[in-house]
């Protein structure tokens, strides 16, 4: 199966089609007085972007990349993924954008240990609706991707931490998400498995991919196609 | 856009999504891997199980003991005597007496094998000596008790000939001076042949022992007996009546001969006698089946009780160990409801496992304390299998809180726990 057979479903999400849409987007934290951990926000992604957000610790980045992952509710505003309001969308229906549009890369990769490596990746297309005949190829030609062929029956726990980034990376993109998520994903890294990573995320932009890196690193962040600085909950677009 | 065509456009077709087979195997993938944690959890189920069903097996098999051993002895014997009723003292009176020939009398009913009559006599200060001596600290007297009977009572009450023999219809209508005595009666007495025919005094009149018997199964009081023919007993020492006619029946003819045995011994009056017949195999049975049901319905709760706690106990540690594989599936995709009946289906699972070894090891015992036994080993497949099914429920209740905690878990916090 070929990267673009992978990928199919980004045929879909055509140059001009706006797969993120943020209008006034606002989070606050419940206390007395209440966090503001966003201010009201207005952002766009158009499919096939790779955008990078930058900011410190505390910025609010985290509460924004998990209200764009569908994990939390934002107070006010509106988000609409891929054209679905996801504010008025029901918790199933939420479930099932994660499963389907999104895929997730964490710091800490967030791999069972005592599964191998395509088990990993399998366990995204249990709740992504890819069909069951399909599930073993599709995990396979995402580890294929991610040039981890011959690891596929590995733990885990005997990779190195490029390793493990780039199984967590094959487990995002398997259920041809229509977005990528990443969370500080060089964040475990030493500088050459960094580079790998960002290299494959050059490789998944350049096959039409959206993706929005979250960093704190200038070095990450720059290569992005396009940057946006969060600090204090306000975003503001570099260059 | 309405509702249903978003809805229509965010979900998966039905086929592809996480469906039954989905749920069984993400489910069992863990069970099998942790082997020492997975005997542990299901300890308290396979012992509760197990306990149930060596429980009812055991039962069941003692029962099978008791009524065989019933069906032999007890279902063949017929007590027949005379009513009672409360007199205007309150004292105890019978209603009539057997007559002298009670025993001829039932010998001709169908399905009646023996039967002999016998009272206890009343000896009034005599004593009961091997030699006639009035020496009052004579030793060997003894204070058996003297019982008058016809002579068909032996074969009546499945006695034994030890040695000499029992009297005979001769004896008793002559009303010889002769005495039958009970193993232990003769033991006390220093009597142990007959070859030579010693005699025994009672007060100061001798009777020849022409016998020792031994076995009465139904009456073994009378092992300490001095047996006398009934007519030796109304000459010597003025018996009114027999006190007791005991018939041994035909296995099955306990109904029947209940009912004619009055009539027989006084076709004017049946009802001044009470005659006492086996009851029903089937009735026997539901009496101790009752006693079986208690212990079950108690043991089982028991078992119910440690099993679910052990598996609710270590379902709830699965779950806050996998807060983040929690959070993990959730981010993937996963709803609540998928999460919450994955570790149900776990539960569940380990209860079946435990469930199934409990049985297995409940049904090894009885077979194992019957072949030490000698017995037949007696267990209804419908409880085995019940038992098995059993553990499986207890792993569905144990499992509901664990999964509602799971399936409560908010993804970022699990998130942040890390796999």
């Amino acid at each position: 199966m070929s990267v673009l057979d992978l990928l199919a479903d980004a045929d879909e999400a055509t140059p001009a089609r706006p797969v993120i849409v943020l209008d006034g987007l606002t989070r606050q934290f419940p206390g007395e007085p209440p966090v503001v951990a966003l201010q009201p926000t207005n952002l766009r992604v158009t499919a096939g972007e790779y955008l990078s957000i930058i900011g410190p610790s505390g910025s609010g980045k985290s509460t924004l990349l998990h209200i764009l992952g569908l994990l939390d509710r934002p107070t006010a505003g509106e988000y609409r993924l891929d054209g679905v309001a996801t504010g008025t969308a029901s918790e199933r229906d939420r479930s099932a954008l994660r499963g389907g549009r999104i895929g997730f890369v964490f710091q800490a990769f967030h791999l069972l240990p005592h599964r191998t490596v395509l088990d990993n990746v399998l366990l995204a297309t249990l709740y992504s609706g890819v069909p069951r005949t399909e599930r073993t190829a599709r995990a396979l030609a995402a580890l294929d991707r991610v040039h981890l062929t011959h690891r596929v029956h590995f733990l885990p726990t005997v990779l190195s931490g490029g390793e493990r980034q780039r199984v967590a990376i094959a487990r995002a993109v398997v259920a041809s998400p229509h977005v990528l998520l990443a969370d500080e994903p060089t964040g475990n890294l030493d500088s050459q498995s960094s580079a790998g990573v960002l290299d494959l995320f050059d490789e998944l932009h350049r096959d039409g991919l959206t993706l929005v890196v979250i960093t704190h690193d200038a070095s990450v962040s720059a290569r992005a196609q396009r940057r946006v600085r969060i600090d204090d909950g306000h975003l503001t677009e570099l260059e | 856009m309405s509702r249903r065509a978003r809805t229509a456009r965010v979900r998966a077709p039905r086929s592809n999504r996480f469906g039954l087979r989905d749920l069984v195997s993400e489910s069992t993938y863990g069970i099998g891997a942790r082997p020492g944690r997975l005997l542990l959890t299901i300890l308290g189920t396979v012992l509760g199980i197990a306990s149930v069903v060596v429980t009812v097996g055991l039962a069941q098999t003692a029962a099978g003991q008791i009524s065989r051993q019933f069906d032999a002895v007890a279902a063949t014997q017929v007590v027949a005597a005379p009513a009672t009723s409360r007199s205007m003292s309150g004292a105890l009176r019978s209603t009539s007496s057997l007559p002298w020939d009670a025993e001829e009398r039932v010998r001709r009913l169908a399905g009646v094998e023996a039967a002999g009559t016998l009272a206890v006599v009343d000896i009034g200060d005599l004593r009961i000596t091997a030699v006639p001596v009035n020496d009052p600290s004579q030793p060997t007297s003894v204070t058996s008790t003297v019982v008058g009977a016809s002579a068909g009572l032996l074969d009546a009450v499945r006695g034994e000939v030890v040695t000499g023999r029992f009297f005979d219809l001769g004896h008793d209508a002559r009303a010889d001076r002769v005495v039958v005595l009970g193993s232990r009666a003769a033991e006390r007495l220093g009597v142990h042949r007959v070859d030579r025919q010693p005699s025994i005094f009672i007060g100061e009149r001798s009777y020849v022992v022409i016998g020792i018997v031994d076995g009465f199964q139904r009456r073994t009081d009378l092992l300490d007996s001095v047996i006398l023919p009934q007519a030796t007993a109304r000459a010597d020492f003025g018996l009114a009546a027999p006190e007791q006619l005991q018939i041994r029946i035909a296995v099955g003819a306990g109904p029947v001969v209940g009912e004619q045995v009055p009539v027989a011994l006084d076709p004017n009056a049946p009802e001044t006698f009470r005659v006492q017949t086996p009851p029903a195999a089937s009735k026997v049975r539901e009496n101790v089946q009752t006693d079986v049901n208690t212990i079950f319905l108690a043991l089982g709760g028991v078992a119910l009780l440690i099993g679910g706690l052990g598996i609710a106990n270590v379902t709830l540690l699965s779950v806050m160990e996998r807060v983040g594989e929690i959070g993990l599936r959730r981010a993937l995709g996963a709803t609540r409801r998928q999460i919450g009946l994955q570790f149900v289906v776990e539960s569940v699972v380990v209860g079946l496992l435990g469930g199934l070894v409990g049985t297995a090891l409940g049904v090894a015992a009885v077979v194992l304390v019957s072949a030490m036994q000698s017995w037949t080993p007696i267990l209804n497949t419908g409880i085995v299998l019940l038992s098995a099914l059993a553990g499986g429920f207890i792993g569905l209740i144990a499992g509901i809180y664990p999964a509602l905690k799971a399936a409560a878990i908010e993804p970022i916090a699990a998130l942040r726990a890390g796999v």
